[in-house]
């Protein structure tokens, strides 16, 4: 005769049962993302073919001509030039917070950078549009000579640059943090300055983790919508200096849902411009995790 | 001096300047946002709903986004703990500690953590379409919970991966099956941890507006329901700087005001909590 179970037993089995189906559905999530926007970009996919959609800049959806090129140029430009301000400035901080500062200066750094990394990003937009919008206006474009309104690639950039500063610099600490301490005193015993013992042998020892960090912040700007638009003009031109107006994907996908019911294919193109996206991320971001599991075994 | 030490002097330098400029720029930020947001913060803000013509410049507050965002947070929060929470013990608790399968699901929590909002903001428009659901409560609820969801199991997961194993072997030694332990050992001793994890979640649904676009909708009203749409604090600020009337836009800076003081308070409950709430906690 079978002994029945107990009701402790039985609760267990089920509670397990059911986390692991809730554990298989978070999971899912990401093939869910990809297969719901693909299932809505088809329409657009099969009425154009890839290079037209890539590589033709001519967007007019009225006559279902929908050409991404200027957005893809935008997200681009943004992206390279928040990057280019924020990764020297990251590196040199983390390096001071791990190399120089005391324990002291670091409590009191990191939570003020935690501070920035909880900031909303309408709020960053908000800054955006009242500080460096005038300032690019007023100060940087009659220095370089030409007539900007402000809201271009560079307000873009910088806004971005900061809101990616807490994902780089919290990356690159961990990594500078996981160089052995003995490594550090190898160097400094043979008589190496600390910047030379930083830059000949931490550096080489944490290079690959922080790629993984900067290829993390790129991933992060790539689809940071509101703050981004709210200050980048939104011409969908391909741009030629920093001082243009720019149209990023997600500023695209954001300012147009009101009337993308209502003209044909134009709700399938957005998706597909969602597509795009989270693609693209998920790629940046794997890269970047894959990087850095190996990374910290390596160190370790 | 030798070259190489001029070299270490002026890296030094560039390195403090760099920690200045990323410590002055949050500075900055808060500082912008309270001396433009501070002339038109007022009582009728923060206790009324906008009334007609509000914008154009006449009365009436921005309550209903306050309490829109709180319920659309709230609810995104219950919802992400009834999946997180779950999720995070499975991890730990029920599978073999650092086997593949457990690599693998963190692996997938860290890139979904990510994915941009307004990519969960289209998918969860997809979603509504599929089940012809209207902007709604509802529909921004489901956007913001599925993008807290991996950061919430991801950090919920870190704190419970510090529980001490000799705390689980010492509850299964007394005869307590795994689901006992999770519950009554593993939440307990983690618990700061978990509020804490739980209100930053929070914090980034409120202040969150690329995933509520397509989802929540608008309104001046505050919801009575579910399926109704519900305004955002992030999209109201969003919405009043379009308006070009100086009064709509200061208006538009004291909500951006409003807002980064809420997320503060909730990252400051968050560090306190962490601290505080250790009553239960074996050390």
């Amino acid at each position: 005769m079978k002994v029945p179970m107990s009701a402790r037993r039985v609760k267990d089995i089920m509670a397990s049962k059911i986390m692991l189906v809730l554990t298989l559905a978070a999971v899912a999530l990401i093939f869910f993302m990809v297969a719901g926007l693909y299932f809505k970009s088809r329409p657009i996919l099969a009425s154009q073919p890839l290079s037209e959609l890539f590589f033709s800049s001519r967007w007019r959806p009225f006559r279902g001509e929908f050409g991404f090129l200027s957005f893809i140029m935008g997200t681009v430009w943004v992206t390279g030039v928040a990057v280019l301000i924020a990764v020297p400035l990251c590196l040199l901080t983390s390096i001071y917070l791990s190399e120089y500062a005391n324990s002291k200066v670091r409590e009191w750094v990191k939570p003020l950078i935690d501070i920035l990394a909880g900031i909303p990003s309408v709020v960053f937009g908000v800054w955006g549009m009242l500080v460096v919008v005038p300032f690019i206006k007023d100060v940087v474009a009659p220095f370089a000579g030409v007539f900007s309104t402000g809201y271009s690639i560079l307000a873009g950039g910088i806004v971005l640059a900061i809101m990616i500063f807490p994902v780089i610099i919290h990356v690159s600490l961990e990594i500078f943090r996981a160089v052995p301490q003995e490594v550090r005193e190898a160097s400094l015993a043979v008589g190496a300055t600390r910047w030379q013992t930083i830059k000949h042998v931490v550096m080489r020892k944490a290079l690959p983790g922080v790629a993984a960090a900067v290829v993390l912040g790129i991933s992060r700007a790539f689809g940071e919508t509101m703050a981004v638009l709210m200050v980048v003009g939104n011409v969908a031109k391909i741009p030629h200096s920093v001082l243009d107006p720019a149209y990023p994907l997600p500023a695209l996908i954001a300012n147009n849902y009101g009337e993308m019911m209502s003209i044909p294919l134009y709700d399938s193109a957005l998706m597909l411009a969602a597509l795009i996206l989270l693609l693209v991320v998920l790629l940046f971001n794997a890269l970047s995790k894959m990087i850095l599991i190996r990374v910290q075994r390596s160190i370790r | 001096m030798e070259r190489r030490n001029i070299e270490e002097k002026i890296f030094k330098g560039l390195m403090l300047l760099s920690t200045m400029v990323i410590l002055s720029s949050l500075v900055l930020i808060l500082l912008t946002v309270l001396v433009k947001g501070l002339p038109y913060l007022s009582l009728a803000m923060v206790t009324q709903v906008p009334q007609g013509g509000y914008y154009l410049g006449k009365g009436g507050g921005i309550l209903n986004a306050i309490v829109g965002s709180l319920y659309l947070a709230g609810g995104a929060t219950f919802l992400a703990i009834l999946l997180s929470l779950p999720v995070a013990l499975y991890l730990n608790v029920y599978s073999k500690s650092d086997s593949k399968f457990v690599s693998a699901c963190r692996f997938t929590f860290d890139v979904l953590c990510g994915v941009p909002s307004i990519v969960y903001g289209a998918f969860g428009f997809t979603i509504m379409i599929f089940f012809g659901m209207r902007a709604s409560l509802l529909g921004g609820i489901i956007a913001i919970a599925l993008l807290i969801m991996p950061m919430m199991i991801r950090s919920m997961d870190e704190v419970i991966r510090l529980v001490p194993r000799e705390l689980m072997d010492a509850s299964y030694a007394l005869g307590a099956n795994r689901w006992e332990t999770a519950l009554k050992v593993v939440v307990r001793q983690s618990l700061p941890g978990i509020l804490t994890s739980i209100l930053i979640a929070f914090g980034r649904g409120i202040g969150d507006a690329a995933a509520v676009i397509f989802t929540a909708g608008f309104t001046d009203a505050i919801p009575t329901s579910l399926l109704r749409p519900v305004a955002t604090l992030p999209l109201a600020i969003f919405f009043q700087l379009g308006v070009p009337i100086p009064e709509v836009q200061g208006r538009a800076y004291a909500s951006a005001l409003i807002l980064t003081i809420m997320i503060l308070i909730i990252s400051l409950a968050a560090r306190l909590l962490s601290k505080k709430l250790t009553r239960h906690v074996v050390k």
